[in-house]
């Protein structure tokens, strides 16, 4: 355990060494959550409630949801695709830990870096010109705390598969665009799910997406009440369970076919 | 007991060839030609422990291949490994405890944090105790002249630094077992040096067996009694690098640079009768025969006696040119 513990510190390190990068993360978080809160204002255009959500509940949704965003996404899966493409997965390999557990924490560290240094202070500065209405109700910080742990787990392990794949193709840049943008449009990040269209949201059911970001943001702005919550945070439970089997088929088959790049 | 016993090791690869042409490329799209390529072709050796081995052979010759399956990185198409007692694959995690590895061409410290902090995670990693980590990489720390790089970033370290920190990581754990592949590639003469008697304390004080492989045989004439040389994922030559000499080695060169130029036909009448063979040097006049030692006074003076010379040298035959003729002539002795 020790290491892995280790490992979030060194990613801290790793983030804290280039400096630019966090201060325009910082920018960028505020534009994102202002750009969507002017995007929304001209949806709404005057009315009270589209889909059950107030206009203060969907400014504060996507503000969650971004900041929710800065703790669940990392770029794992652009990690392992490079390094395996560059050969170093090796040196990775000689390592006495699991390749994929040490991604894992790697992430970790970077998700607690940028919500404790990047979106809460991102999240200050939008509170500052926007009406965002936060829950004092404990309950739901706690159900929400909850949700976003198991956001960070199905996201990790949808990059882990993705990383994996770059085992078998040893190119998959198209793939990992193509994931990223899936995850954006059917996580509920853009679009909180109650906006889609009844089959849409009947097919979403069977997929993993709406655990990442719609589930903790419904949580949080409370338009999940009692036994909504258990669904959803049982729903992600779920779903972090299974994805972990296809995780070890394909690691199990990637190990087999290792070719280790250059030299 | 023995450090590595391999038998009748095997690699194979898939490469993959695009037809040509834009029609060629279309069809790439649903089949794509392979063939079956061997990178190790069923090869078998032992080393003991506390050996130090050069393991050496051409580019593309199956060396890194080797590596990679002794240390679990690569899977054998078959065969048998057993390194340290243990199958690399199959115990991988309680194996890789037991070796260190150093990869000349890749980093394994982390790039944008300073070294200390690599270290301090690799402390982790391996579960060394605080004590032992102060008594053991104080004095490698000391060794290798490392201590001001500590709290440096990898990256702006220069490769010299860079591969003594890196010799250094892989031995926090002291390991029983180091494998080296290429450590010397680009260094200069100075750190290359640091670097081998360094190599050579570590193997006498804890008896660590070392494999090296490497390009440079000065490494191998300066480390290894024993080399392993690799050709086309076969092994041509196993045994120690004295009898490689003895064998393949045997006569001396001498070298002259005449006063004018000379022609192959003249010096050949000239040590007529005589077992030598003369090599043109990168000038006209400039000459070597190459000659058993019994041979050296009669070559000379009949050379000396008929014309006049600038310069003579008498060199033994290098490792080097021992390995460059055994390639090129692919033969397999000892």
């Amino acid at each position: 355990m020790d290491k892995y513990l280790e490992m979030i510190r060194i990613r801290f390190l790793m983030m804290l060494a280039y400096r630019t990068n966090y201060y325009t993360g910082i920018l960028i978080y505020a534009i994102n959550i202002a750009a969507y809160y002017f995007l929304w204002l001209a949806i709404y255009g005057g009315k009270q409630t589209m889909q059950g959500m107030s206009m203060e509940q969907m400014t504060t949704y996507v503000a969650i949801s971004w900041m929710a965003r800065a703790f669940y996404f990392n770029n794992i899966d652009r990690e392992i695709a490079m390094e395996i493409r560059e050969g170093n997965v090796a040196t990775e390999l000689i390592r006495p830990y699991s390749y994929l557990g040490m991604k894992t924490m790697q992430g970790l560290g970077e998700g607690i870096f940028r919500l404790l240094f990047l979106s809460l202070p991102g999240l200050f500065l939008v509170a500052l010109f926007l009406p965002l209405r936060f829950p004092t109700d404990a309950h739901t910080w706690i159900f929400f705390i909850l949700s976003i742990a198991l956001s960070f787990v199905i996201n990790s392990e949808l990059n882990l598969l993705a990383g994996i794949v770059t085992f078998f193709t040893l190119n998959n840049e198209g793939l990992l665009r193509a994931k990223r943008f899936v995850i954006d449009l059917f996580s509920g990040l853009i679009l909180p799910i109650s906006f889609y269209p009844d089959w849409a949201q009947a097919v979403m059911k069977y997929f993993p997406f709406q655990g990442i970001s719609y589930i903790p943001s419904m949580i949080v702005t409370e338009s999940f009440q009692g036994q909504a919550i258990i669904d959803g945070l049982l729903f992600q439970f779920v779903w972090c369970a299974l994805l972990i089997i296809p995780i070890r088929l394909l690691w199990r088959a990637a190990k087999k076919r290792l070719v280790v790049q250059g030299g | 007991m023995n450090a590595i016993e391999v038998e009748n090791l095997r690699k194979e690869f898939k490469s993959y060839s695009s037809r040509s042409g834009l029609v060629g490329a279309f069809r790439d799209l649903f089949t794509r030609n392979y063939k079956i390529i061997r990178a190790v072709n069923d090869i078998s050796f032992t080393v003991k422990q506390g050996e130090m081995v050069g393991y050496i052979g051409e580019n593309g010759a199956g060396k890194s291949t080797t590596i990679k399956m002794l240390t679990g990185i690569l899977t054998p198409t078959s065969g048998k490994v057993i390194v340290n007692g243990m199958n690399p694959h199959k115990e991988r995690e309680a194996f890789v405890r037991t070796i260190g590895v150093v990869f000349g061409q890749r980093s394994q410290l982390w790039w944008d944090i300073a070294v200390q902090e690599s270290f301090r995670l690799l402390k982790k990693v391996y579960r060394v105790s605080d004590k032992d980590y102060n008594e053991h990489m104080n004095h490698v720390i000391e060794t290798l002249d490392i201590g001001p790089l500590l709290d440096k970033p990898v990256r702006k370290l220069s490769l010299g630094q860079r591969m003594r920190c890196e010799l250094a990581a892989a031995l926090i754990h002291n390991p029983p077992l180091l494998f080296l592949d290429e450590p010397t590639i680009g260094l200069d003469v100075l750190v290359k040096l640091k670097i081998r008697q360094f190599l050579k304390e570590i193997n006498e004080k804890y008896n660590t067996t070392i494999l090296l492989t490497t390009h440079d045989i000065s490494d191998i004439e300066a480390l290894c009694e024993r080399v392993i040389m690799l050709d086309e994922g076969k092994i041509i030559y196993d045994g120690s690098l004295q009898k490689l000499k003895e064998t393949w080695g045997e006569g001396k060169q001498i070298q002259f640079t005449f006063v004018s130029e000379m022609s192959l036909d003249t010096l050949k009448e000239l040590t007529d009768g005589l077992q030598v063979t003369w090599k043109q040097g990168e000038q006209a006049n400039v000459w070597t025969a190459h000659a058993p030692s019994a041979l050296l006074p009669e070559v000379i003076s009949r050379v000396v006696n008929c014309y006049s010379i600038q310069d003579l040298n008498i060199n033994e035959i290098s490792t080097e040119e021992i390995i460059r003729n055994i390639y090129e002539e692919g033969v397999v002795h000892g």
